[in-house]
This record gives structure tokens, sequence and C-alpha cells, in this order.
């Protein structure tokens, strides 16, 4: 009744492969397109060229993301592992079918640990984009800052920064921004545990606040499990990520 | 002559003004903001790590917990990211409720926003106009799901229950004269949907009540004009959406543009400022409620002639009634599944943003295939609009920082999560 007519005139998958064009346009051989059965269209940039590839999605005629709604990080380290042996745990009971998914975490391949997601949005033209890259250096993750494409991303990837660890060079102030003053560590992390690491309580001995181990020990109550549901394309939905897209981009 | 140099302020985190706990330091030239420096995250909970360990239906509650001014509409962003993974389309009836709980709940936020705003600046009354037509609304919050606040009512796939027949009533009690319980209870005399549609009669002059106190009043319009003043460009270069985009001259809403839900079936206009200023914010939101109240209408209406179911029916992923798992052996292993282990999503990613009343909240969901998210990331409005303090209190007076504060209408749930 009242939505916008640019909406309803054309079907959101058209739109979706008008941009798709666009986007192969602009930048030939720069993005690899990743599957996806959400209907989103997502490229992966190799970090190098992040910059470039961000300039021109904010500058192109046809792409004119005027703005970066989020960035994230993604620590991609126990993705598509599972902490539950569905086939054998049954006799061995719960506590000892259950591993936590640090203990179950295997190899990542090198530098596909870290990663940092945009989510684009272009108010002009009415589109989202989402363009995913990877942190070459798994022990000291770093990629280029877009503060200076985008101010806004400034926050987020103080954040990014403060619970990964992912440095971004070129940031005005990268300092942690969440945490706590003095924080050890990125909580969100794969490898650091819920319960963290520290805790924090009044000593009337010292007369004041002391730092100590965590007395908590760290248990599961749910165990992540995966099950292949064949009602979902396998093609599409059981592709983990960091594995699948290890192609090169069609230079 | 004594030497003349800034000095350094500390505001908050114990501060009236800094709604909730923001600490501010702030470096001043006697009374001018050269700048402000927030320190966030003391309100951090790690809502996100959390809900990477839990099945995916058990972190709902924790998104009413984000931003807690705007409960319902955090759970339509988380519940919307799963259902597309899921590949799930709710009933009608179901998102005809969504649509009128949220904009139930942009009333709540922006009655709160008002309030909290009117008496940073110095007004007092309107705080407490404000929050009688809040408890009427709480009340709704809480005839449909037992909570006045923290709701936990969306469910993927639609809603949890549907909409009681009957409105709760008061109890004659010592702690009220029977007249006034039956003055409380003639509007609670017949179902939840007589109580709303009452109240979307009533509200209208509400807002002219607030208007009458504000809107041409002197000191206000001094204390809010020119103030905290963004340009169009810029406000697009530093993320901002909802209000404060629209604010600044950009006719930008999540519900009109990239509708979600029944937002395109229904009649509503958008509100768009032109200074940018926090006065024209003010009248953006003021409008805003009006607007919303035609959409309860409308929704109130449908929902009256359209009886329906309101979850879907697919057994992998909403339990079964009681009732069937008494005799029905399938039921029971359903329901034990997914009370032990919830429902595995389709390993891939998705971004669901809503247009929450604070702005785009974006919730974006990584699945490996699970029981639980692999990665959730929630994108608050505020945490945009509070990175922008700096440049938008640059040059202006001590004082002027609260009114900035309030107008950019912060929540430190969703800000630290």
């Amino acid at each position: 009744m009242s939505a916008d007519p640019g909406i309803t005139a054309v079907a959101t998958s058209t739109r979706l492969e008008i941009l798709a064009q666009a986007v192969t346009a602009a930048l030939p051989g720069r993005l690899t397109p990743v599957a996806n059965h959400t209907g989103e269209l997502t490229y992966e940039v190799p970090d190098t060229e992040l910059k470039a590839v961000a300039q021109v999605l904010r500058e192109g005629p046809q792409l004119k993301f005027e703005m970066c709604m989020d960035v994230c990080g993604v620590d991609y380290l126990s993705h598509g592992r599972d902490e539950w042996t569905t086939e054998s745990a049954s006799s061995s009971g719960f506590s000892r079918g259950v591993a936590r998914g640090a203990q179950r975490a295997g190899e990542v391949p090198p530098g596909r640990r870290f990663a940092v997601v945009y989510h684009l949005l272009s108010l002009s033209l009415n589109q989202r984009l989402r363009l995913r890259v990877f942190c070459p250096d798994d022990a000291a993750p770093m990629v280029d800052s877009v503060t200076d494409i985008w101010a806004g991303a400034n926050w987020f990837e103080r954040e990014a920064f403060d619970l990964f660890g992912i440095l971004f060079k070129g940031h005005p102030d990268l300092r942690r921004l969440l945490t706590d003053y003095g924080f050890i560590g990125h909580p969100f992390r794969k490898d650091f545990p819920l319960s963290g690491n520290v805790e924090v309580r009044y000593d009337p001995e010292k007369g004041r606040v002391v730092y100590e181990p965590v007395t908590i020990e760290p248990r599961v109550l749910v165990p992540k499990v995966i099950r292949h549901d064949n009602r979902y394309d396998p093609a599409l939905t059981n592709a983990p990520v960091h594995t699948a897209s290890l192609a090169k981009p069609d230079a | 002559m004594p030497e003349i140099r800034n000095y350094t302020m500390n505001f908050g985190p114990q501060h009236p003004a800094a709604h909730g706990v923001l600490r501010l330091v702030l470096e001043m030239d006697g009374e001018v903001i050269q700048k402000a420096d927030p320190h966030v995250g003391l309100l951090h909970r790690a809502t996100e790590k959390l809900a990477e360990s839990k099945p995916f239906n058990q972190s709902i509650g924790y998104m009413d917990r984000l931003d807690y001014v705007s409960m319902m509409c955090n759970e339509h962003a988380y519940v919307m990211a799963i259902e597309k993974l899921l590949g799930l389309e709710p009933p009608l009836r179901a998102q005809y409720i969504r649509v009128m709980f949220d904009e139930i709940t942009r009333i709540l936020n922006h009655l709160m926003w008002l309030g909290a705003h009117a008496i940073d600046i110095g007004a007092m009354t309107v705080f407490l106009y404000c929050f009688r037509e809040r408890e009427d609304l709480m009340d709704c919050y809480e005839a449909v799901s037992g909570t006045r606040m923290h709701a936990t009512y969306y469910r993927p796939g639609g809603v949890y229950r549907d909409l009681p027949e009957l409105m709760p009533q008061y109890p004659y009690s010592q702690w009220r004269s029977n007249k006034e319980v039956d003055r409380l209870n003639a509007r609670r005399s017949g179902g939840l949907l007589d109580f709303i549609a009452d109240f979307t009669r009533r509200f209208p002059a509400n807002v002219d009540q607030y208007e009458t106190l504000l809107t041409d009043n002197r000191i206000w319009k001094q204390r809010t004009v020119n103030i905290g003043v963004v340009s169009p460009e810029r406000a697009m270069q530093l993320g901002f959406s909802g209000p404060m985009l629209r604010g600044s001259g950009i006719e930008w809403d999540l519900r009109r543009k990239q509708p979600y839900d029944v937002y395109d079936q229904l009649d509503f206009d958008i509100p768009v400022g032109r200074n940018g200023d926090c006065y024209d914010r003010y009248l953006v939101r003021v409008e805003e409620l009006r607007q919303s109240n035609r959409i309860v209408e409308q929704c109130v209406a449908w929902l009256k002639a359209n009886p329906g179911p309101v979850m879907i029916d697919d057994r992998k992923v909403r339990p079964p009634r009681r009732e069937e798992m008494k005799g029905d052996m399938e039921s029971l292993i359903h329901h034990f599944k997914l009370m032990t282990e919830g429902y595995c999503v389709p390993a891939g990613e998705v971004y669901a943003a809503v247009e929450a009343p604070k702005g785009e909240l974006g919730v974006y969901l990584v699945s490996d295939g699970a029981n639980k998210p692999y990665r959730l990331k929630v994108r608050p409005p505020g945490f945009a609009h509070l990175a922008s303090l700096d440049e938008m209190v640059r040059g202006h007076m001590l004082a002027d920082v609260v009114a900035v504060i309030g107008t950019q209408d912060i929540v430190f749930g969703e800000i630290d999560r």
C-alpha cells in the first residue's frame, strides 16, 4: 500500500543480480563471491586490497555505499566442530561425551582464523553488501583501518581490537573500548574461556580489591551438536567458511 | 597573573544525566568543551559470547536486556535472523502481533526518552506525564508475556502465544479505594486488543499535552535549537540511523525502505527534520509517537478481524503442546530434543536489521550448522551515535553535553552489550 515504489517494482532477487553485476564491473577479479542461501551478497577481499576496494565501493556510481553500518571480528577457530560425539557418547555418559570447543579445535589453515566483516549500506540505492577480509597473520592479526573512508567505523574497529585483538593499521585511536581498564586478553576469541581467567573481590586485610584466578570450573550445559538436515541444500549450507572459500580470486 | 590552562573534568559514571553508566572525560576551556572522550563498557556483559554457549532459543531473553527500554524490537531482530537462516515465514497474524508490539515498544521508548530528555534539561512535569502512559503499555506487555519489561515473547516462527482474551484486572485491596479500583478496571473489562484500542484513542491527546509543555516553550527551545547540529553528509559518514539520521533531513526508515513483516501493508508517514539539531530530533520523535499510534490502530483493527495461528506448525522448531505429548510418542521425542538440544540451524551467515526506536538494530548471525550460534554480533544504533559525541559537543558549553546525550537517546544495555 505505502511501500516504497522502488522496492515493489523490482523483485529482490533481480536487485541483487544487478548489484552483483555492478560490483563485478567495478572491481573485476578483486573480490571473491561467497555462496549464501539467505539472499545476501557477501564478498571476500584480500587484505592488501581492502582500502582500495572500500574506496571504490563508496564512490562507484552504481555502488554508492555511503554508510558502514557494522564492523565486527570473527574467530573461525572452532567453526564447524561440535562438542558432542553423537555416535559413541551415549555409552560413556554426558560428562565424558562432551569436549569444550577449544579442546576439540583442530587445525585452521594459516591466515584463515581471524576475519573482519563489514556491513555496508547504500541509502541512495537502497542496497546492502557484506565484505569479509581474513587477517593473514594468526599470531598478530592486522588489517587496514577504514576510518578515513567511513568515519563511523572508528568505534567498531576499537571494539574488534578489544574483543579479538585484531589490529587496525592507520586507526587514529586504537584503545580498548568495552573491557575493564588493564584487562588482559581478548575475551571473544574462541580459546578464551567463557568464565574468564581472573575474578575480583575485596580483600579486607589488604584493604583493596584483588584479582585472583577464577575458582569456578567451565562446564557445558547443552553441548554443541551439528546435525546434517536433509531439508537444506548441503551445497550451500554445510560448507565451513574457512575451507570452502580458499579459492583464490579469479585474477 | 595565574596561568590559564585547560582542565579535564570527569562526568559520570554516577551522574543522573549520564543515562546509566556513561563516563565522560571532558577537556574544558573555561566552560567550553574542547574534547569529549566517552569511556564505555561499564555494563559490558558479553551477551554475544554468552549466546555462543547456548541453544538459539535460550538467548531471546538476553536480547530484551540489550536495549532495555525497547525490548521487543531487539528480540525481533534476533528471531528474524534465525528465521532467515532457517527459511521460516511466520503466520500473518504473528507478523501483525509483532508489528503491533514493535510500535508499542517504540512508544514506550520514545516516552522514556522524552521524559528523561526533558528532565535532564530541567522540565520535570513531562517526565511524570510520560510515565503515566508508559504504565498502560507495560500492562500490555505483562498481559501478553507475564513480565512488564523483559518479555521474551517473540520466537523464531511466530510469537509465544496468542493475545489474551481477557485483560487482567486489579483486585479490591486495602491499598486502593474501591472507587479507584473500579476506575482502573473500567478500561480492562475487555480483551487486550480492546485495552490497546482504548489507549490509541486516548494517546493523541496525551501527545498534545507533552507538546503544550515543550514545543513552544521558550526555555526548551533555547536549550535545544542549534545544539548538536549534524549535517546530512556527516550523519551518513558517522553511521547514524533512526531519528538521528532523519533529524538531519535524510528520509530513511527501514520500515519503509526495506520492509519486514507486514510494514508494507500499513499506512504511516516518516517525519524528517530540517536543521539536524536537538530540537528537530525532538520534533521527529514526537511525530513518530503519533505515527506509531496510527500503526497500532491499524494492527488492532486487523487482529480483531482475523483470528488464526500465531506460530508456524513446524515440529522441528516449535515444541508440541502439552496435551499432545501425553498421548503421542513423536511429540514427546520432539519436545525432549527441542528442550535438551534445541534445533540445528543450517550453516551460513545473515544480517537482519529492524528499525528499532533508536535506529537500525542489526543482528549478524554466523551459524556453522550447530544448535548454537557460532558468532552473534549485535549492531546497536546507539553505539554509532555515542561514538560521535565528541564531534557533536565540541565547542558547546558543558550544559549542552547533557542536551546532546539526551538527544542521542543513549541506553547502555545496547552500547556495552
